[in-house]
């Protein structure tokens, strides 16, 4: 049997690849590519093995988002945010029985996950809310106004954010999760956008019930700062890794063919090659660095809740946002026209536009801006190995 | 005197109004996060405390359940006045 790596490598060269510009073109949901996905069972892996799943770890998942990521960052992205909504439950829910067959039919009907932590009217920040869970006879029932539900039309299940109680305050929020004949979503706004456009990330009006069980019983606090940012920060980064390195494939064989056409000469740009190894070097190192920080914290709630470990995932994610668009752009100066043309082999358009999302989904401002918080009270610095 | 810390808690909380709730209905043990602490809110809470008490606290206790009430946060003043001594 081939491996869930080997498996996401042949969807992405052989089939993601091939759609992907016109999945951007026409900013359609990659259907083909989400297809072959769950055909090769890799949707459920983190599921585990005990519920059908293949108890895939986020190295692992992280390296398929990188390997997606180098043929369409589209599907890298929503395989991306699907993982993290499982990784959401498996490490906060898979003891509750109805989670637990949640996640069996997950694995076993392949089931696609979307989010709806983002609503209007909080600001951009997830971890306040305005909508709230109101219960009654053990059910509940909620609406939720949310300007991008990614892949809304196509996902198979939602988790929402909402405060625990219309009582709660803005920050007492759990996560609910809703399968797809729990909710309906009305369409609020569309997705033409720069970049990411497969990822048809609309805006929607939800309405949802469900029976109590279904909300996560941890505070979605906890669930946040445990799972969904560091492992979002560690997907995301590889993804984004993954668009810089087919940037650099592509800069390296423009040289080459430029060396083979000039019968060995190199071009002028092509000491920006060197450059954009460099750094693609530097952000792969940020990358394999932070998940095995985050494989050394899991399962200890101190050490995932601890500010350096906060510090560290911000970091990542800020740095690795800013690298992506540097590498990309240097291997753009090594292409030249061939690469700025979205019709060449060195076509790094789509590339560029994909990787300027980084720094806006979750704005690395606002990140920046609570990773100086966080510094104001730590004063120990670690040393080189720790 | 009846649990001097945790009174002494309570008005840091009090002063620097850093919870949506009234200090006063809470009780020792109850979840500050519940009430409205923010992450946010909570690095301020650290460095008023370490104005109010006159200590530091270290990086290992810079962690969510440090914070999580007021017993939470007497039980850490205790750790790191325990800690002051021992060193």
């Amino acid at each position: 049997m081939i491996s869930p790596l080997a498996a996401a490598r042949a969807v992405g060269v052989e089939i993601a690849a091939r759609h992907a510009d016109d999945v951007d073109a026409r900013a359609r949901f990659p259907m083909e590519a989400i297809t072959a996905l769950k055909d090769c069972r890799l949707l459920g892996i983190m599921v585990p093995e005990s519920d059908g799943g293949a108890g895939a770890g986020i190295a692992e998942v992280a390296s398929i988002c990188h390997a997606l990521g180098r043929s369409c960052a589209s599907t890298a992205m929503i395989y991306a945010m699907h993982q993290i909504q499982v990784a959401c439950i498996v490490h906060h829910a898979v003891k509750n029985p109805w989670h637990r067959t949640f996640m069996k039919r997950l694995a076993g009907d392949q089931l696609l996950l979307g989010s709806a932590t983002s609503e209007a009217g909080v600001g951009g920040d997830l971890r306040s809310s305005i909508c709230a869970i109101e219960e009654k006879d053990g059910r509940f029932s909620l609406t939720k106004q949310a300007p991008v539900i990614s892949y809304g039309a196509d996902c198979d299940g939602i988790l929402v954010t909402a405060r625990r109680t219309p009582q709660s305050p803005a920050s007492d929020q759990v996560i609910v999760v809703v399968p797809r004949e729990g909710y309906t979503l009305e369409q609020k706004s569309g997705w033409d956008a720069l970049g990411m456009r497969g990822t048809c990330s609309n805006g929607y009006r939800l309405d949802t019930t469900g029976g109590m069980e279904q909300v996560i019983p941890v505070p979605f606090a906890d669930v946040s700062a445990q799972t969904m940012l560091p492992v979002s920060h560690l997907v995301w980064s590889a993804l984004w890794l993954g668009i810089a390195t087919d940037a650099v494939t592509r800069a390296r064989a423009y040289v080459r063919s430029e060396a083979k056409r000039t019968h060995g000469s190199v071009s002028d740009g092509s000491w920006r090659l060197a450059e954009a190894a460099s750094l693609l070097q530097l952000m792969k190192s940020n990358v394999v660095a932070a998940l095995r920080q985050y494989e050394v914290a899991m399962g200890s709630e101190d050490r995932l809740t601890a500010l350096p470990f906060a510090v560290a995932m911000n970091n990542l994610k800020t740095g690795s946002s800013q690298l992506a668009v540097q590498v990309i752009h240097q291997a753009m100066l090594v292409c030249g026209l061939a690469g700025y043309r979205n019709d060449t082999a060195f076509s790094l358009g789509r590339h560029l536009r994909d990787a300027h999302s980084a720094a806006l989904m979750i704005n690395n401002d606002r990140i920046l801006a609570k990773t100086a918080q966080l510094l104001v009270a730590l004063r120990e610095d670690q040393g080189l190995l720790e | 005197m009846a649990q001097p810390v945790q009174a002494r808690v309570r008005a840091v909380l009090k002063q620097n109004a850093l919870l949506r709730a009234d200090i006063e209905g809470l009780a020792d043990d109850a979840d500050l996060y519940a009430a409205g602490l923010t992450s946010h809110a909570t690095v301020n809470l650290m460095l008023a405390l370490e104005e109010a008490f006159d200590i530091e606290f270290p990086d290992r206790l810079l962690r969510r359940r440090t914070f999580s009430s007021v017993n939470a946060i007497a039980q850490s003043l205790d750790e790191i006045g325990l800690h002051k001594v021992a060193a």
